[in-house]
């Protein structure tokens, strides 16, 4: 029981970690006052391409940079029209999500079917020995480290580095920003990428990693709900991570349930991580008192120099 | 260098054209991009834009995949003209399909055989039923707890999908289906328009609701009160127009829409339920709505033209072997384009030599 607790445990830590990169990448280019809905297309482009040249080449860590590097791709095109044209952010958002289902399809053709040599796990040294902890925390892929890693610099970039505040000042006002002389279009555009980039290593992981196989449309939403998660976060980098632990749990659920010999048909489990998102939004959304206290006040709106 | 300023007032010559142009761009792009997969770009584009005109067959092959994106369009356009952005239309559609083949599913177990005009109007009721009550929960949790309908209408969509899944694997399989994942196919279905040919008269009601819909948003009241919200929600707020009402008439609109269109796919061409029912249909949709200029006419127009896109890509699949998401493709790269053109409606581009300082 507790051998399958401290599995449990370890799963759901793996589930969690690519919500939770797209989740902090997501609110970097949040914190800067642009909202991206292309979350989920940014992430399959990713998924394909770091499936395609980890494949190719045999080394995921090319994989995940070739990831980001699609995730980033799009997310310039978004930030070009988004912060340049100042086109509706939602709506160009959701033309990257489009856009990016179709393509990842596209070229995805050739990879279905293909598999990649299960992911190599990383033992903690000594501290992977310890009984329960071990099995449960210090015997991950590297990348569910990383992840932990980017949200405490993502703590120490907002809230203690001068950057972090120039940016913050740009998503609540970018008039001021402006007036004060900082290149508010470029520093959207820098925080754009870097989302998009994160969204890719996201995207990649699932991928290279996670499943390790490319299926038409895998990432089945988890870059909708990383697009939630920083709303239930209000926009705090550990609350993203933790949120996205919450989700993994969930993920991991259905299985572990479905092991207890629980009889309910698979589709509604497979439905809980939609569902569950839905019920954290209603809780987190009833007071708009709260959300709106925390939202960068500029979120989602066209910035004119 | 070139300088991008505001107009004084919307172009409304750009606003027809920017279609037009977004298109071009678009053109552009996929003959490059036949190109370079070493394809002829003559003989693809050939594919995507006059075959699905090459005969009586594919004419009413492209009007039958048309009429789900009209009526799923229109209702897209009365929403993101309230600034209600429902993107789960997807989720609606298949609700409505769960709906409607689930009457025509049960009139086939009971042996009842209903004439196809009797049919037809139960099975658009029992799919607007289906499709509204499915956008009624975006509905009741943004106005009710203020839940963003982006992320909640979305989410519903994979509930929706797996809802149907669910069905079709287990409960609604079809008995004597050799254990496909399938429904029984329905002894009912829709009156054809033209003998010999998969397009039915749900083709003409699509055409019938674009024009109500258009008379709903530029000759009523209501109408008016929606645009308003949508335009300027203080304005709305002074004038006594309640932004809840919009919220729901919309809502319940698109939904019932998207409904009626899973509807009558399902029990229509179809004639039974799968897994795979749709083809996106409910994402497809927004684009529609985006190139129609979220007008009810225009939506019709750039309905038949993506209509084209998604009879391009299975054709493409076919005759030159490329894959059909290949339609997928040309869809994103049309509302960048379009996206990026629809700046000049409320822009203009200027020479402009160097700035002079003022005084």
């Amino acid at each position: 029981m507790m051998e399958q607790l401290a599995l449990l445990v370890a799963a759901t830590l793996a589930a969690g970690t690519p919500i939770a990169i797209a989740g902090l990448g997501l609110t970097i280019n949040e914190k800067a006052g642009v909202v991206n809905l292309g979350a989920e297309g940014m992430m399959l482009i990713a998924a394909v391409a770091g499936f395609a040249v980890a494949f190719k080449t045999g080394n995921p860590w090319i994989g995940f940079a070739a990831g980001m590097l699609g995730g980033a791709l799009a997310a310039t095109v978004f930030g070009l029209l988004a912060i340049w044209l100042n086109t509706n952010q939602y709506a160009t958002g959701l033309a990257i999500s489009l856009f990016g289902g179709g393509l990842s399809a596209f070229v995805g053709v050739e990879f279905v079917g293909k598999q990649l040599p299960q992911g190599q796990r990383f033992a903690v040294p000594l501290l992977s020995d310890i009984p329960f902890a071990g099995v449960a925390l210090f015997k991950q892929h590297p990348m569910v480290y990383i992840a932990m890693a980017l949200t405490g610099a993502l703590i120490w970039f907002f809230y203690r580095t001068r950057m972090g505040l120039v940016v913050r000042a740009v998503g609540e006002s970018p008039e001021s920003a402006h007036a004060l002389g900082y290149p508010v279009r470029l520093i959207r555009l820098g925080c754009v990428v870097a989302g998009g980039a994160l969204c890719g290593l996201a995207g990649s992981f699932l991928s290279v990693v996670y499943t390790p196989l490319w299926v038409e449309g895998m990432v089945a939403g988890r870059g909708w709900i990383a697009l939630a998660l920083t709303v239930f976060a209000t926009w705090r980098p550990a609350r993203v991570l933790l949120g996205a632990y919450l989700f993994g749990g969930v993920t991991m659920l259905q299985l572990f349930l479905q092991g207890m010999g629980v009889q309910v048909p698979a589709q509604f489990m497979s439905m809980l991580p939609y569902v569950a998102t839905i019920v954290v939004l209603v809780l987190i959304s009833r007071n708009p008192a709260w959300i709106r206290l925390n939202l960068p006040a500029s979120l989602g709106k066209p910035f004119y120099p | 260098m070139l300088k991008l300023e505001p107009r004084a007032a919307p172009s409304a010559a750009m606003s027809f054209a920017s279609p037009l142009i977004a298109l071009g761009i678009t053109i552009a792009v996929a003959a490059f991009l036949f190109t370079v997969l070493g394809k002829d770009p003559v003989r693809g584009l050939q594919i995507f834009l006059f075959e699905p005109w090459n005969g009586t067959r594919a004419i009413t092959e492209l009007m039958l995949k048309a009429t789900p994106l009209i009526l799923i369009s229109i209702g897209l356009a009365a929403c993101f003209r309230s600034n209600v952005w429902n993107i789960g239309a997807e989720g609606q559609f298949l609700a409505g399909a769960i709906t409607a083949g689930g009457v025509a599913m049960w009139l086939t177990m009971h042996k009842i055989k209903l004439n196809p005009w009797v049919f037809m109007p139960l099975a658009m009721l029992a799919g607007a039923v289906g499709g509204a009550a499915w956008a009624s929960i975006t509905a009741y949790l943004r106005d009710r707890y203020h839940a963003n309908e982006i992320l909640v209408s979305l989410m519903l969509v994979y509930v929706a999908n797996l809802f149907l899944s669910y069905l079709v694997f287990g409960p609604w399989k079809d008995p004597a289906g050799f254990n496909f994942p399938q429904t029984v196919s329905f002894d009912v279905s829709i009156p054809r328009l033209i003998t010999g040919f998969r397009l039915h008269w749900g083709f003409v009601v699509a055409l019938l609701a674009a024009g109500l819909m258009w008379v709903f948003l530029f000759r009523t009241y209501r109408g008016y009160q929606l645009q308003v919200g949508g335009l300027a929600a203080q304005a709305a707020r002074y004038a006594g127009f309640s932004s809840r009402g919009a919220l729901w008439t919309v809502l319940l609109t698109s939904g019932a829409l998207a409904g009626v269109a899973g509807g009558l796919d399902a029990t229509g061409p179809t004639g039974q339920l799968t897994p795979h029912l749709s083809v996106g249909y409910g994402f497809t949709a927004i684009i529609v709505a985006f190139v129609g200029r979220l007008h009810p006419l225009g939506c019709v127009l750039a309905a038949v033209l993506l209509s084209m896109f998604l009879i391009g890509g299975e054709l493409a699949q076919s005759r030159i072997g490329l894959p059909s998401a290949l339609s997928g493709v040309f869809q994103g790269v049309l509302l960048f384009a379009l996206l990026a053109c629809d700046t000049l409606v409320h822009s203009r581009l200027r020479w402009a030599g160097r700035r002079k300082v003022a005084a």
